[in-house]
């Protein structure tokens, strides 16, 4: 009975489903069972329990990295639907231009992560950057040494990123904000409520959806975020500004630690499902009762 | 679209050289290095040029930045599609591969050819000999303990050129006061980690990096020679303009050649970028084994021979092998390269001043210095660096928690 129904889109899926499963839960369990052992260049069953784990929970950087993550999630993901949302809002004002301010703002989204991290670098290092110009012009006061700053550097790198996906978000909000019926602004209007107020309180609601998208698509680049920190930063000063996806990389290949390297993306797998699975538990199947019922 | 006509153009063009090979009668090798800069390229070319003109076909697969292009032969290898040759460091970064069982043993060709009675410094013999057979070809010597000054900066600030550590610090706040940069540094891990082993080697000697690199000896370690080198690290500091994070090393040589600093510790290989700029040894600039006693540590490259399930695959690596220890290869070679050859009856009289001096220090036994990678694993050497680069960039970080770090590594196992 559950097979029969819609059986032409079931089998369209199925290579889907068979890559998915033995892709990714395969790889997953492989990562896992290469974690309890001690390989280093190349992977070799070698049994050694946790062992890998306590090491990476004594490891400092680590600590950092994932202090990090937290640090760069937590401001890249508010920036971005922030700045994105006024943007848009400021947009949405019927200015002049408007399709070129569009464009001004959604260009850096087109740059590359590594692109970005460059350009942003150059900028905000002190001795050649902005710092380094406004000394010339006389403001020998000005001091902007974010990058070169260790308990800086990781709002550095939000900075960056921010100022890569804001316009991201700005355009999907604006579609929202567009696709607001002329009648509601009406009524808002008549009844007297300040503008601010029917955006925070009628408007915000109603593009949800949009929210909702912007959200997912921005926590799924924080976990991965690997390429804006290496070209900006490469992890430093110290390793101030590393991240768990780099310190995966460094064990894969430059330390040539696999073991570890399987220990650390085992737990960062873990805390992404903590994070994801209340909040997709709630999103796709709460709601969809609450909508039956 | 374009994109999938990239992607398919990349999947073909392997292919269009496995058909090539299987197509033609000469020996055909591929060959994956780093060397993608310029005086790199002219060295690799030299053992280019040496395989063709013996009639044989070169493929060189040049991948830029050694660590990747030690995970793309260590990814070929476990992919059963391995390289011929592939290049690693003076190190134990394959050590792996060969317990493993993964590369070809070169002994044949070694011992015909007596190996073990020409290659010098004989540590590298060392390196490449795993239970009496050769495992890997050293084709070159680095040295990183080299202190790089420019003598117009030091006239300028009116002071004398140092030969120690000590000297320096003593002179550097002059430099400082006349407008130049004491010390040029690029602040990643790696040079972080180089500047601080020069430290270390000159200021405390070569049984000293013995005891904590090679025997792990925790007493040698804390009886405080150890904090006085990190002591001595962090001095420096004061030193190093605010730029320094994430500056690469050839940034780094670059402020001293256009003057602006005074001062780089770095290994041999920056000698090429003061030639570059047409820059004469000894007298524009100066190169300096800081301390007392002067060591030349053995870093360098060497190629390794995967194994191949194809028996014609293992006379085309023997062959090569001997070829890159040749005598004339290895001029050419090391002469591009700015490098010291791995035997001692090569011409080498295109040297400029500071490698000769590199070449008569070699020539001394006592002289040698093991570095840290040539004792241990690249876990634990990075681990370290680790340390150093935070107790470099975070004045916060104290040399006790600094040293409990670094024996948690040192004891680690790793």
């Amino acid at each position: 009975m559950f097979l029969k129904k819609n059986i032409g889109a079931k089998i369209a899926l199925l290579p889907m489903i068979i890559i998915s499963l033995t892709v990714f839960v395969g790889c997953i369990i492989y990562s896992f069972i290469y974690s309890l052992t001690n390989s280093k260049l190349i992977p070799v069953f070698n049994y050694v329990g946790f062992d890998q784990y306590e090491r990476l929970f004594k490891t400092r950087k680590w600590d950092v990295a994932v202090e990090n993550i937290f640090i760069y999630g937590f401001v890249f993901t508010i920036g971005c639907l922030v700045i994105g949302f006024l943007l848009a809002v400021l947009i949405d004002q019927k200015i002049r231009a408007e399709s070129l301010f569009r464009t001004i703002f959604l260009y850096p989204y087109a740059m590359s992560f590594v692109v970005t991290g460059l350009v942003w670098k150059w900028v905000l290092n002190p001795t050649f950057g902005i710092e380094h110009s406004m000394h010339l012009w006389g403001f020998t006061w000005f001091e902007l040494d974010w990058l070169v700053n260790r308990d800086l550097a990781i709002y550095a790198v939000c900075i960056a990123a921010v100022w890569q996906g804001a316009g991201f978000v700005m355009i999907l909000m604006l579609a929202g904000l567009r696709g607001i019926d002329e009648d509601i602004w009406k009524s808002l209007s008549i009844e007297g409520v300040p503008k601010w107020k029917s955006y925070i309180f009628v408007i915000l609601p109603m593009i949800r959806p949009m929210v909702i998208t912007s959200l997912v698509l921005i926590a799924a680049g924080v976990v991965k975020v690997y390429d804006l920190i290496l070209a900006l930063t490469s992890g430093g000063p110290g390793y101030s500004t590393t991240t768990p996806a780099m310190y995966v990389m460094e064990n894969f290949f430059s330390r040539a630690n696999l073991g570890q390297a399987f220990a650390a993306s085992i737990i960062m797998f873990i805390s992404v499902v903590c994070i994801l699975a209340p909040w997709a538990y709630y999103e796709f199947y709460f709601r969809n009762r609450e909508a039956k019922a | 679209m374009k994109k999938f006509f990239s992607i398919l153009l990349t999947l073909f063009i392997p292919l269009s050289f496995t058909n090539a090979s299987k197509a033609a009668g000469h020996m055909e090798a591929e060959v994956i290095h780093w060397w993608t800069s310029g005086g790199e390229q002219a060295a690799i070319s030299q053992f280019a040029k040496a395989w063709e003109d013996m009639g044989n076909t070169w493929i060189d697969t040049a991948i830029t930045g050694g660590e990747n292009a030690r995970g793309t032969t260590v990814n070929r290898i476990i992919g059963g599609n391995p390289p011929t040759a592939a290049q690693f460091n003076i190190s134990k970064q394959f050590v792996d591969l060969v317990e493993q069982g993964q590369l070809q043993s070169l002994e044949e060709v070694a011992s015909a050819e007596g190996w073990r009675d020409f290659i010098y410094p004989k540590a590298l013999i060392e390196t490449c000999e795993f239970e009496g057979e050769f495992y890997c070809v050293p084709v070159n010597i680095h040295s990183s303990q080299w202190m790089w000054i420019n003598k117009e900066v030091f006239a300028k600030a009116g002071v004398a050129e140092p030969n120690t550590i000590q000297e320096f610090i003593n002179v550097a706040p002059a430099i400082q006061d006349a407008g130049f940069i004491p010390l040029a540094l690029g602040g990643q891990p790696w040079q972080e980690s180089l500047m601080f082993d020069v430290v270390l080697s000159s200021t405390l000697g070569r049984d000293y990096s013995r005891q904590v690199y090679g025997d792990k000896d925790v007493s040698a370690f804390r009886d405080g020679r150890y904090e006085l080198a990190l002591q001595t690290f962090r001095d420096l500091n004061k030193f190093v303009d605010e730029g320094a994070p994430g500056r690469l090393w050839n940034e780094a040589t670059a402020m001293v050649v256009e003057g602006k600093a005074a001062v780089q510790i770095m290994g041999d290989w920056a000698r090429g970028e003061f030639a570059v700029a047409g820059k004469v040894a000894k007298e524009d600039y100066n190169c300096v084994i800081p301390g007392e006693e002067k060591y030349v540590g053995l870093g360098g490259d060497v190629f390794v021979f995967p194994k191949s399930s194809d028996p014609k695959v293992k006379e085309v690596q023997l062959k090569m092998a001997s070829m890159m220890v040749n005598p004339t290869v290895q001029a050419n070679f090391n002469n591009a390269k700015g490098s010291l050859p791995m035997r001692l009856d090569v011409d080498t009289s295109a040297a400029d001043a500071c490698m000769t001096m590199g070449l008569e220090l070699i020539k001394n036994p006592d002289a040698l210095l093991k570095d840290s990678d040539d004792y241990n694993s690249p876990a634990f050497v990075n681990a370290w660096d680790d340390v150093l680069t935070e107790f470099r960039n975070d004045s916060g970080y104290s040399v006790a928690d600094a040293m409990d770090d670094l024996e948690n590594v040192l004891t680690s196992g790793l």
